[in-house]
């Protein structure tokens, strides 16, 4: 696939490297920044093309004509929109992916259209992570929760604790603990190394467990892991910025919410939406402040300021400070790493959320959705199993019959509203949901291949 | 440093490499020259060097870097110069010594075209043969063609791409692979090949010479199979279009991409560079064509168009045909003749030289300057085709012409130190250095009567010219070792 991304920050590098890396998808990177893109290009497969990302001329430079997949990407809302227009004008690219952060403009879906603004999808990176963050509060302990088929089947990553009913059992018990339900242990990791999950295994206390379940069933199994957390009560939101304010939004009917913000301007504007929410103009890293509001009481810190530095100092002095739980918006992966699981309990990285929600739609047809867990590593992926009428590699197969490639696990099948853990005489029919894990993320491709219909093949 | 990987590398393109010995073997069993003997042998022994380097570390996955790729390209270049003298070492006819197999095979890789063999007509085919293909797969750079086949490289394609490729700006990718890219040109390049030889054997040469200098034409290369190079067949049309083929070769591969994907011959006068190297040419053409009428070395206007504008593009395009020979042509010519090869072609041709497009962009640097001296506080950029040139490209230029003529003045002394008239001296260097072939002096039409120690040097200018420098200077430099 010809895929053009305008725009070589952040999200933009990662799509760039990400979808550089199947062999089959030639990407064209389109940025203003030289330096930038000579970077880039050392260290991937990629073209790049400088220049204004909306102009015609540079869109044609970076193979406009012919391109089946652009994806704005640059800071401007309005350079994505108009980008995608003229390539639509012009070229007649069949999809355009734009990102669009300002609230205002997500709020009139009927301005995205091939009548109007020619986007087919509107990413809003803001919301994304406010939902994945909420997600995180709600459940408490969770690392990462995911959803497939529609919310019907989760994918849970969390780490084990010392308390948790299955902490120092073999897997197989966990059928006597938990009778009657269903619930697949997907992949476990130890010490960041990849452990393959079977009735033996035991799981250790800090082990990364990923788990598959449906909806209702997931809280059962969250206790397996870690002692039972009372719901969270107390949040603490540092930055009143986009993300941090929707979050004070979507919490504050439920727990009792504080915002901080350095910016006074920032916290009125909060303050003049927000009902429950308590908000305070100061610095999040200021021990005083954080103890003046009974940090060593909260349940949940939550650091989303544009500097990630400060996300990270903060959170950790908030730790240091009694709270229970941390969570920081860090950027870059590697500090994301090194924080993660030590001084911070989860690190959000905007960029893996974005991506997958891109990927999910550059990954045409049969595969519906991907995510990438810890950070990129390891994929989760949904497929749609299709009748073509011709000998389809999956459909109708017993899953121990499917050639699957190495690290790649079948965890569950949607068929209808119901929702099938996977055994490995499960037979996959026509039309099944199908979700997978992949402990390396080399094989999408394969798997992709897999359920390709026959035509396309 | 990941040597392993560089090892991994280095063995998998020495296998690739052995291959190209099997052609020759099929042209010794069609001719009945009965010489496919050094070949197999060769064959063998170059197969089990690669076999020995890449099964140690076949399991070795990890991506090259940046100067992985300078190391990779340099060595597998001097890996190259050994592994091709194989069979010109092994044979007896001709039966060189182990100075001329080298010096030999690194003029046919190089594209320069300097030989040490006299009495050309007389060898086997399979040996004429195997000249005129190694000169082919030097032109396009047979580290392009690896990239090109071997998936393996992956990312770090790009880096060795970059380490062979001639050029100041190389950063611009025709596709966004680089396989795909690398693939592009040598498809590019195969097919002007091909077109080439159909002219020349319509012309009237022989299936087999047809082949043979179309290899050595389109890589700008020089090898001929005749001692008496074109002038043994004395035909307006085949110089002819020996003249249009060099002079597609010196141009740039990647623009003759562009015109073939948009079809429009008329991307090639938009292209900055194309239009200097066409004015220049024309020029010289022109020039040289009166001068020599003038003074009577030809008796018509039109053979001395003939013979000016064969002998300007060859030289030019660093090619290095000759018909009448320059070296007795009168007043500057013969050394002007020389200097033009410092010029050469275009950025990402199959000639040497220090490509057009550095000449232009100091050249307009220079006029930026005398500006400045009028207006000091004027902002003036330098700009090709509208676009401003980055300061940083512009630095680069500066540094590889203090580079080439630290490297040009050394190897010259060298020279003059074993025993080589200051002529002689210059000239092999600067036909070394630029890829060419044909000297003055001693080493007007063969290298054979030079001393060995010579021949090293030659071979080693024709190395450090082809690598364009710096790519084998930063082996030298203590910084690139450093970890």
């Amino acid at each position: 696939m010809k895929i053009i991304i305008l725009g070589a920050g952040q999200v933009g590098s990662t799509a760039a490297q990400q979808l550089s890396r199947e062999q089959t998808n030639d990407v064209t990177v389109v940025d203003t920044r030289d330096e930038i893109l000579r970077d880039l290009q050392d260290r991937l497969d990629i073209r790049t093309v400088s220049g204004n990302a909306a102009h015609p001329a540079v869109l044609e430079a970076a193979g406009g004509n012919g391109a089946d997949l652009i994806v704005a990407l640059t800071n401007s809302d309005e350079v994505n929109m108009i980008a995608c227009q003229i390539a639509w004008t012009l070229f007649r690219t069949p999809t355009k992916i734009a990102r669009i952060r300002s609230g205002d403009y997500n709020q009139r879906p009927e301005l995205f259209g091939d009548t109007a603004i020619p986007v087919d999808l509107a990413i809003s990176p803001e919301q994304l992570v406010t939902d994945y963050v909420e997600r995180l509060i709600r459940y408490p302990g969770a690392l990462q929760v995911l959803d497939f088929a529609d919310g019907r089947v989760r994918l849970v990553g969390m780490r084990a604790l010392k308390g948790g009913k299955l902490v120092g059992h073999q897997l197989r018990e966990l059928r006597a603990h938990i009778p009657n339900r269903d619930v697949r242990v997907a992949a476990i990791y130890r010490d960041g190394q990849n452990v393959k999950p079977d009735g033996d295994t035991v799981i250790a206390e800090h082990d990364e467990v990923f788990f598959i379940a449906a909806r209702d069933d997931m809280r059962t199994m969250m206790k397996e892991l870690i002692t039972e957390e009372a719901p969270v009560r107390r949040v603490v939101i540092a930055g009143a910025g986009n993300i941090g304010y929707r979050l004070a939004r979507a919490l504050e009917d439920r727990a009792q919410v504080k915002l901080i913000d350095r910016s006074a301007e920032r916290t009125r504007r909060a303050a003049e939406t927000l009902r429950n929410t308590l908000v305070l103009t100061g610095d999040a890293a200021d021990e005083e402040l954080l103890l003046e509001e009974n940090i060593d009481d909260t349940d949940v810190f939550v650091a989303l300021t544009n500097a990630e530095e400060i996300n990270i100092l903060s959170a950790m002095l908030a730790k240091r400070l009694g709270a229970r739980r941390v969570m920081a918006l860090i950027n870059r992966p590697s500090y994301a790493e090194l924080m993660e699981g030590g001084k911070i309990d989860i690190a959000i990285s905007p960029q893996t959320i974005t991506i997958g929600a891109l990927l999910s739609h550059v990954r045409r047809g049969d595969v519906v959705r991907v995510h990438s867990l810890r950070r990129g590593a390891a994929e989760a992926m949904e497929a749609i199993v299709h009748a073509d009428g011709r000998n389809s590699p999956v459909a109708g197969k017993r899953i121990d019959q499917i050639g699957l490639p190495e690290g790649t696990t079948i965890g569950a099948i949607v068929r209808g509203e119901e929702a099938i853990m996977a055994h490995h005489d499960t037979v996959i029919e026509v039309d099944d949901h199908v979700i997978l894990f992949l402990t390396d993320r080399r094989h999408v491709e394969d798997v992709g291949r897999l359920f390709q219909a026959g035509t396309r093949a | 440093m990941n040597l392993p990987m560089v090892q991994r590398i280095l063995g998998l393109m020495l296998l690739m490499f052995s291959l190209t010995m099997l052609p020759p073997i099929g042209v010794a069993l069609a001719f009945g020259d009965g010489h496919w003997q050094p070949f197999l042998d060769s064959f063998l022994i170059v197969a089990a060097i690669g076999l020995l380097l890449w099964l140690p570390v076949r399991k070795v996955r990890r991506d090259l870097r940046l100067r992985d790729g300078f190391l990779v390209v340099a060595v597998f270049w001097i890996c190259l110069g050994l592994a091709g003298a194989t069979p010109l070492l092994i044979t007896d006819r001709p039966d060189l010594d182990f100075t001329d197999a080298i010096f030999e095979a690194v003029s046919g890789f190089t594209t320069t075209g300097a030989t040490v063999i006299v009495g050309l007509d007389d060898l086997p085919k399979s040996i004429l043969y195997y000249r005129q293909q190694i000169q082919w797969l030097g032109g396009m750079g047979i580290i392009v063609l690896a990239v090109a086949l071997l998936p393996v490289l992956g990312i770090g394609g790009m880096s060795l791409y970059k380490a062979e490729t001639p050029g100041p700006m190389k950063d611009q990718k025709l596709t966004p692979r680089i396989t795909q890219t690398a693939k592009a040109l040598w498809t590019i390049y195969a097919l002007m090949t091909a077109a080439c030889a159909l002219g020349y054997y319509l012309a009237g040469m022989s299936g087999f010479d047809a082949v043979g200098h179309a290899f050595s034409t389109m890589s700008t290369g020089g090898f001929s199979t005749h001692d008496a190079s074109f002038a043994y067949f004395d035909s307006p049309a085949i110089e002819v279009i020996a003249t249009v083929f060099m002079f597609i070769g010196g141009a740039s591969f990647a623009l003759h991409f562009l015109v073939i994907r948009q079809r429009d011959l008329y991307a090639y006068w938009r292209d900055t560079e194309f239009r200097a190297y066409f004015r220049l040419v024309a020029i010289v053409i022109a020039g040289a064509s009166v001068y020599l009428w003038q003074q009577g070395e030809f008796d018509t206007f039109g053979s001395a168009l003939r013979h000016a504008s064969f002998q300007v593009v060859s030289m030019q395009t660093s090619t290095g045909f000759l018909t009448t020979g320059f070296a007795d042509w009168p007043g500057a010519l013969p050394a002007f003749m020389m200097l033009l090869t410092l010029v050469c072609g275009c950025a990402g041709s199959t000639a040497g030289g220090m490509k057009v497009i550095r000449w232009l962009i100091v050249f307009r640097q220079g006029v930026v300057e005398l500006k400045r001296l009028v207006h000091p506080s004027a902002e003036i950029p330098v700009k090709l085709a509208g676009r401003v040139v980055p300061q940083r490209v512009i630095s680069g230029i500066a540094g590889f012409f203090a580079m080439y003529f630290v490297v040009f003045a050394v190897l010259m002394f060298l020279l003059m130190m074993f025993g080589l008239d200051q002529v002689t001296a210059w000239s092999a260097i600067a036909t070394s250095l630029n890829n060419v072939g044909p000297g003055l002096g001693d080493v007007i039409i063969t290298f054979r009567d030079v001393p060995d120690s010579a021949k090293w040097v030659c071979a080693i200018a024709m190395l450090v010219g082809r690598l364009e420098i710096f790519t084998l200077v930063l082996l030298l430099t203590p910084a690139f070792w450093r970890r």
